[in-house]
């Protein structure tokens, strides 16, 4: 009777945690006039959605988006092969190669994201589309090289020992056994990336803003300026992809690939 | 049929020289397994000849004719893997087809070769080989059609890297005997790497015992078994009992009990025996003239289903000896003929 009580107020307590601010989110979104002290909204409407949706938002939407796209898409034609030249020819000082892709994690963001801010703007790419291009590809390639690689790996080399013995260039062993069985880890990694990049603030306000916005730096600027409703509309829109791509990542992501990470 | 020769081939990995100077001919047409414990070199030696490893030093031929600057792809070699190595996301039909479609082989050609083949090792009553993938395959299954896949290629040479290790052993016993069936069939020269010596006495034509990056021994399955040149031969093959003896003109001492001798060996001995080899008998039986007899403690019996392991102290060690019935514990005398005894001097 107690352990059923306590399993109950257990989970209660952690979807309060969890829903609670959510829900205050929610509850901001559809308020149209909410002063202190009242507890809840005086009234509600669809007022600030509209104002949203028609206004400047959209447009960090599709910027966010589109950004997010071209970060994915240019670091898989990089990642993809690197990772499979690491994973299977043996290079010297490859810890050291992989140790250089996770120095900018190493370090506190915020240094060396403003460093990163100075030097782009003195090749005059402050401010602009591939300016905040790079300063997302600084993260995301670190998650992708480290990732891809242990993808390669763990498809077993005598698979592809295999078909180059039967005649296949390393090439097309590749191109028709190692990519093929690598295709899932591939998507896992393109979803991380993807996310990763869409939901990246503090580099994109330091070199994106005021020229350039993605959708987390819209909602910041409006959170500070007290347009607590347009900040909750845009945190409820920003989870959407989020949420759906962590259910695709679910089905994708495979404890093999995870067994190999960090292994050189 | 080609004729695989190796010559004086070596081989390091950083510190570790894998192989040392090995030499050997591979009789065409023949099956040559390659035994010897883990380490020996004997698969850094089959990944050479296919072109996998490059070797530091030394010559591979085949039919006098030099490959070792060839690569894989070019050697005209099929490997079949400890691991089956198949392909999971291509039907049992695309993994054979493979090497012939790489060779571009006609669709309606390469049809008629792969069902032939796949007849061949006697998975044709498959249903399905074209929609069906790996996975849905027993162990057993799916090396038999990673043998079809290396079969149809017709290549030059057969490698077998351990196949059957990963099979149970009821399942290894049978492949054993189909694959031996199926070579002779074919006739192809075939090199077949394993550590279980059983497995190498009833597959091969000739067997080549490797240790620590040499050849240790060269011969056929009996020449091996029976007459083994060196401790380590005489040791690896058969379940051996080794003990330190002292070895002088006519009487050899083991475990400070003489026994008649009439071999060459003098001083520090390494003496071998075979546990099939020993008679267990009564202490208190008459001696036959020319045996060799020694006088041990039976401690433990256990039975292993076609016979009983006995477990006799001899001195300050433990010998096994096999035989059909079980034995009271207590005073024993273990009975051998002299040629079943193997002394080797200091090496």
């Amino acid at each position: 009777m107690i352990r059923r009580t306590l399993r109950m107020s257990g989970t209660l307590l952690t979807m309060l945690v969890i829903f609670g601010p959510l829900s205050s989110l929610v509850i901001w979104s559809v308020a149209e006039k909410w002063y202190w002290p009242h507890l809840f909204p005086q009234q509600l409407g669809f007022f600030y959605w509209a104002k949203v949706l028609q206004g400047d938002m959209l447009r960090a939407l599709r910027d966010g988006f589109l950004i997010a796209i071209v970060v994915t898409v240019l670091t898989l034609l990089i990642t993809v092969p690197l990772a499979y030249v690491l994973a299977r020819l043996p290079i010297p000082f490859k810890p050291v190669i992989l140790m250089v892709f996770l120095l900018p994690q190493a370090f506190p963001q915020l240094p060396v994201f403003v460093n990163s801010t100075t030097l782009l703007y003195r090749v005059n790419l402050g401010g602009k589309f591939w300016g905040v291009v790079l300063i997302h590809m600084v993260g995301a390639l670190v998650f992708a090289v480290w990732t891809m690689t242990a993808v390669f790996k763990s498809v077993p080399e005598t698979l592809e020992e295999a078909a180059i013995n039967l005649g296949a260039s390393r090439f097309k062993s590749f191109y028709s056994v190692s990519l093929p069985l690598a295709t899932p880890g591939i998507i896992a990694s393109t979803l991380l990336v993807f996310l990763y990049s869409l939901d990246e603030f503090t580099g994109t306000l330091l070199v994106g803003s005021p020229f350039v916005l993605t959708l987390p730096v819209y909602m910041y600027r409006t959170s500070v300026g007290y347009e607590l409703q347009v900040a909750s509309i845009s945190a409820l829109l920003l989870m959407v992809p989020g949420v759906v791509l962590l259910v695709l990542l679910e089905r994708y992501m495979k404890s093999e690939y995870l067994s190999m990470f960090g292994r050189i | 049929m080609v004729q695989v020769q190796v010559e004086n081939v070596r081989k390091t990995y950083g510190k570790v020289e894998a192989l040392k100077g090995a030499s050997l001919t591979f009789a065409s047409g023949a099956m040559t397994a390659i035994l010897g414990p883990s380490g020996c070199g004997k698969t850094t030696l089959l990944r050479s000849i296919a072109g996998f490893i490059g070797i530091d030093e030394g010559r591979i031929l085949f039919d006098h004719e030099e490959v070792t600057e060839l690569p894989p792809q070019r050697r005209g070699t099929a490997m079949v893997f400890q691991n089956y190595a198949l392909w999971p996301h291509m039907t049992i039909f695309e993994n054979v087809a493979y090497g012939l479609r790489l060779q571009k082989v006609p669709a309606a050609e390469i049809r008629r070769r792969v069902l032939k083949v796949l007849a061949l090792v006697e998975i044709a009553n498959l249903t399905d080989v074209e929609t069906r993938k790996p996975a849905a395959l027993s162990g057993g299954q799916q090396q038999r059609v990673a043998l079809a896949r290396a079969l149809v290629v017709a290549p030059k040479v057969l490698l077998m890297d351990e196949p059957l290790s990963n099979l149970d052993a009821k399942v290894r016993q049978r492949l054993r005997a189909e694959l031996r069936r199926l070579q002779k069939q074919v006739g192809i020269t075939a090199i077949y790497v394993t550590h279980d010596q059983e497995e190498a006495l009833a597959l091969a034509d000739t067997v080549v015992l490797m240790d620590q990056g040499r050849i240790v021994q060269e011969g056929t399955p009996q020449e091996i078994y029976l007459k083994p040149t060196t401790a380590f031969a005489a040791e690896f093959l058969g379940v051996s009992n080794q003990l330190e003896g002292e070895a002088a003109a006519g009487t050899l001492c083991i475990a400070g009990q003489p026994v008649p001798y009439a071999g060459q060996v003098r001083g520090k001995a390494t003496v071998i025996f075979r546990a099939s080899d020993i008679q267990m008998e009564d202490p208190s039986a008459s001696l036959r003239p020319g045996t060799v007899a020694l006088q041990g403690v039976l401690e433990e019996s256990l039975f292993l289903g076609a016979h009983y392991r006995h477990y006799i102290r001899l001195g300050d060690g433990v010998v096994m000896a096999d035989s059909p019935e079980p034995r009271a514990t207590g005073p024993v005398r273990m009975v051998l003929t002299a040629d079943k005894v193997q002394v080797y001097g200091e090496q």
